[in-house]
C-alpha cells in the first residue's frame, strides 16, 4: 500500500509535468496568442510592445517563460495578462462553488443511478424498463446549455421555484447554499445518470446470471438480499471507476457548461473565460488543477477498488 | 419393508422456449429417495441431469421455463410451491451443492460471512452465534485452522478447499437432501475421494439422502446405493448399484459402462466409445431415443418404452422393448465383458442415387 501510494506520487508529477509543457506549448503557437499584444492595449506602439515584452520577460527563451510560469503557479505570483489579477487567489474564491456543485451533483447522479439501473435490470424488458430506458436516452441527448437555460428561464424566471442562478456559501446559509445548487445539481446530474443507469443494468443482468447468484438462491436468501448483497455489490464495482473519473473532472472545473449557465463563477466557468481571452496564466494554473484532481482521484479509485475486490492487489 | 420416501418425483418434465425451439430438458422423470440413501444421477452432458437437480429446488424457475409433473417432499410439492415456500425449503431441507465451486462462491464475500448468511436466512441467531457454526461447520469438513480461515475469501483458498467450503455450506442448516451437482468433477483423485469420504461420514451422522449428478461412474460405483441413467431428458435405466453394474438392461448402459477405461485389461488402442452423438433436445427422434446409436434397433423402437420392470429385481426398471433374455447375450461384446457394439452402417437406410 505505502509504495503504490509511492508510485502513484511519482507518477502524478510525471502527468502534471507532461500536461504543463504540452498545454504552455500549445498556448504558444496558436496564432494571436502574443501576451504583449493584450496587455499593451488598443493603442499601441512598436516600442510600448517592446518594453511589455521586456518587462514581462517574452523576449525570454520559451522554455524560459514556462519555468518562470510554473514557478508563479506554485508560489501564487501568477498574475493574469488580460487584468493582471493573482491568478491563484482566483482560483480559491471559485474552488467551494466548484466543490458544492461537483460533490452535489456525483452523489445526486450516483443516487439516481442506482437507483434507476438496479430497478431497470429487475424489471428488464417489461413497461417500466422500455419507459426508464427511454428516459434515460433522453437525458443523455440533452446537451447541458439547452437543460440548464430553460431550467433557468421557467424554473428560475417564469415561475420563481428556484433562484435565477447565483451562488450562496455554505458556511452563509446552507439551506439557501443547496437551494441556489439544485437546478445546476439537476442539470450536471441528469446525462451522468443516463449513463451510469444504462452501465449498471447491464452489469446487473450480467451478474444475475453468475453461479453465486443462484448459490445464493439456493441457500434460501430472500430475493432482496440476493439483489442487495450479491447483485449490487458485485454490479457496482465496475461503476466506482467511472464515477471516480467524472467526479474528477467536475472538481477540477471540467462543468464548464454547467458553472456558466448558472453563474456559478466557479473554476470551470473561469478556464472557458481565460481560454476566450487566451489568457495564459489562469488556463495553465487551472490545467493544473484539474490535472492533479484527475490523477489523484484515479489513485483514490484504485484504493476502493481494491476495498471493493479482494482480488485486486495494489501494487 | 421400506420406509416412507423423502421424496418422490413422478413425470417431471422441464421444457425451454428458446430461439430455436422448445428445448425438453427433461421428460418423465419418475424416482423415489429415501432417507439415508445416496443416489447416483448418470448421464452424459446435456442429458437433463442438472436440470433435473435444480428444478427440485425451484432454480430452474424462469419465464420461458414449462414445468409438469411433481415432486413431493413432505407436505410440501416443490414443482408448484410459491417462491416463498420453496425459499424456506432451499438451503434448510434440500441443500445443493454445485460444481465449480469458484464461480459459484461471491467472489468479494468473506466465507464465513456466505455460510452465515444461509444460516440466518432460516434461523433466528445473531451473528457472532452464525460464525461459530460456520467455524464448526468448516472444521467438520475438514479445513485446518477453520477459525482463521473463515474470513479469507475465495480466491485464497485451493480447488479442494473450495469445494470443502461448498459442502460446509450445503450441510449448514441440516438439510434432509443434500444435492450434489458433479461435486469432484474439478478436483484430482486424491481430494475427490477425501470429499466423498466426507459425504459418506455425513450420510452416517446425520441420515440425510444425497443426490449426486455426475458423468463419473468411478464416483458412483464408489458411493452410490441406488443408480438412476439419463439420456436425452430421460431416466433409461434405474436400480440398486450391483443391478445397474452387473445386471444393466438397457443399451445405452451397456454403452457407459463399455466405455470405462480398464486397469486390468490391456490397453486398447482407443477407447471404446457410443457411435454417434445424443439427439439435439430440441429436435429428439421419435420413440427411443437412442434408437439411431443403437445397433439393436428394432421395430418396436419407434414406440416410446415405459420405465418399468422388464425382469428379476423389485426396483430394477428400464426403458427398452428387447426381451430380457435377448438382453442378457446382446450386452456382452465380448466373454463376460459389457458393451455397445456399433450400429453397422448397413442398418442406416439410404435411398442409392
Amino acid at each position: 500500500m505505502g509504495r503504490f501510494i509511492v508510485r502513484r506520487l511519482i507518477a502524478m508529477v510525471a502527468v502534471l509535468f507532461a500536461i504543463s509543457i504540452v498545454t504552455f506549448a500549445i498556448f504558444n503557437v496558436i496564432p494571436n496568442s502574443d501576451p504583449a499584444l493584450r496587455l499593451a492595449g488598443r493603442n499601441q506602439t512598436p516600442e510600448q510592445l517592446d518594453a511589455i515584452r521586456r518587462a514581462w520577460g517574452f523576449d525570454k527563451p520559451i522554455y524560459v517563460q514556462y519555468g518562470k510560469t510554473m514557478e508563479k503557479i506554485f508560489t501564487g505570483d501568477l498574475i493574469s495578462y488580460a487584468n493582471q489579477v493573482d491568478v491563484d487567489r482566483e482560483i480559491i474564491q471559485d474552488v467551494p462553488r466548484t466543490f458544492s456543485l461537483a460533490i452535489g451533483a456525483a452523489i445526486m447522479w450516483m443516487a439516481f443511478a442506482v437507483a434507476i439501473g438496479l430497478y431497470t435490470a429487475v424489471k428488464a424488458g417489461q413497461f417500466s424498463d422500455r419507459f426508464l430506458t427511454v428516459l434515460a436516452l433522453i437525458g443523455i441527448s440533452m446537451p447541458v446549455f439547452w437543460v440548464g437555460a430553460l431550467m433557468n428561464y421557467y424554473l428560475g424566471f417564469k415561475w420563481k421555484i428556484f433562484p435565477n442562478g447565483g451562488y450562496v456559501p455554505l458556511t452563509q446559509n446552507p439551506l439557501d447554499w443547496a437551494y441556489h445548487l439544485i437546478l445546476p445539481w439537476t442539470a450536471l446530474s441528469l446525462l451522468f445518470i443516463g449513463v451510469y443507469s444504462r452501465v449498471l443494468r447491464s452489469n446487473v443482468l450480467d451478474t444475475i446470471n453468475d453461479d453465486y447468484v443462484r448459490t445464493a438462491r439456493a441457500k434460501g436468501l430472500s430475493e432482496r438480499q440476493i439483489m442487495l448483497r450479491h447483485v449490487l455489490r458485485n454490479s457496482l464495482i465496475p461503476i466506482v471507476t467511472l464515477w471516480g473519473l467524472d467526479f474528477a473532472a467536475v472538481l477540477g472545473g471540467g462543468a464548464i457548461l454547467t458553472e456558466s449557465v448558472f453563474d456559478l463563477q466557479g473554476v470551470g466557468q473561469y478556464a472557458a473565460e481565460s481560454v476566450g481571452q487566451l489568457d495564459i496564466p489562469p488556463v495553465m494554473a487551472i490545467v493544473m488543477f484539474a490535472a492533479f484532481f484527475v490523477v489523484l482521484l484515479n489513485t483514490v479509485v484504485d484504493i476502493i477498488y481494491a476495498a471493493l475486490d479482494p482480488r485486486i492487489r495494489l501494487t | 419393508m421400506r420406509s416412507e420416501p423423502i421424496l418422490e418425483v413422478r413425470d417431471l418434465a422441464v421444457a425451454f422456449a428458446t430461439d430455436d425451439g422448445v428445448v425438453q430438458a427433461v421428460d418423465g422423470v419418475s424416482f423415489d429417495l429415501h432417507a439415508g440413501e445416496v443416489l447416483a444421477v448418470v448421464g452424459e452432458s446435456g442429458c437433463g441431469k442438472s436440470v433435473t437437480a435444480m428444478t427440485l429446488l425451484g432454480l430452474t424457475r424462469s419465464s420461458n421455463a414449462r414445468f409438469s409433473g411433481t415432486a413431493r417432499y413432505g407436505d410440501t410439492e416443490l414443482i408448484s410451491a410459491s417462491e416463498e415456500q420453496m425459499r424456506r425449503v432451499r438451503g434448510a431441507e434440500i441443500a445443493m451443492i454445485f460444481q465449480d465451486a469458484m464461480a459459484a462462491l461471491n467472489p468479494v464475500m468473506r466465507i464465513g460471512r456466505q455460510i452465515a448468511e444461509q444460516i440466518q436466512a432460516h434461523e433466528d441467531v445473531s451473528d457472532a452465534e452464525a460464525r461459530d457454526r460456520a467455524v464448526v461447520l468448516l472444521e467438520r469438513v475438514g479445513i485446518p485452522r477453520a477459525r482463521e480461515r473463515i474470513d479469507s475469501y475465495p480466491h485464497e483458498f485451493s480447488g479442494g478447499m473450495r469445494q470443502r467450503v461448498m459442502i460446509a455450506l450445503g450441510l449448514s442448516c441440516d438439510p434432509k437432501i443434500l444435492i450434489a451437482d458433479e461435486p469432484t468433477t474439478a478436483l484430482d483423485v486424491t481430494i475427490q475421494a477425501q470429499i466423498l469420504e466426507h459425504f459418506r461420514e455425513l450420510r452416517e451422522q446425520t441420515n440425510a439422502a444425497l443426490i449426486i449428478v455426475t458423468h463419473d461412474l468411478g464416483v458412483v460405483a464408489d458411493i452410490a446405493d441406488r443408480v438412476a441413467v439419463m439420456y436425452a431428458g430421460r431416466i433409461v435405466e434405474q436400480g440398486t448399484l450391483d443391478e445397474i453394474f452387473y445386471d444393466p438392461r438397457h443399451p445405452y448402459t451397456w454403452g457407459l459402462l463399455g466405455s470405462i477405461a480398464r486397469v486390468d485389461k490391456p490397453r486398447p488402442a482407443r477407447l471404446p466409445t457410443i457411435a454417434g452423438l445424443p439427439p439435439s433436445l430440441s429436435d429428439r427422434p421419435a420413440g427411443c431415443h437412442l434408437r439411431p446409436r443403437c445397433p439393436h434397433e428394432f421395430a418396436d423402437c419407434v414406440k416410446v418404452p415405459p420405465l418399468e420392470v422388464r425382469g428379476a429385481g423389485v426396483g430394477h426398471a428400464d426403458r427398452c422393448w428387447l426381451a430380457p433374455e435377448r438382453k442378457v447375450a446382446l450386452r456382452e461384446v465380448e466373454p463376460g465383458e459389457i458393451g455397445l457394439r456399433p450400429k453397422s452402417p448397413a442398418v442406416t437406410t439410404k435411398a442409392p442415387a
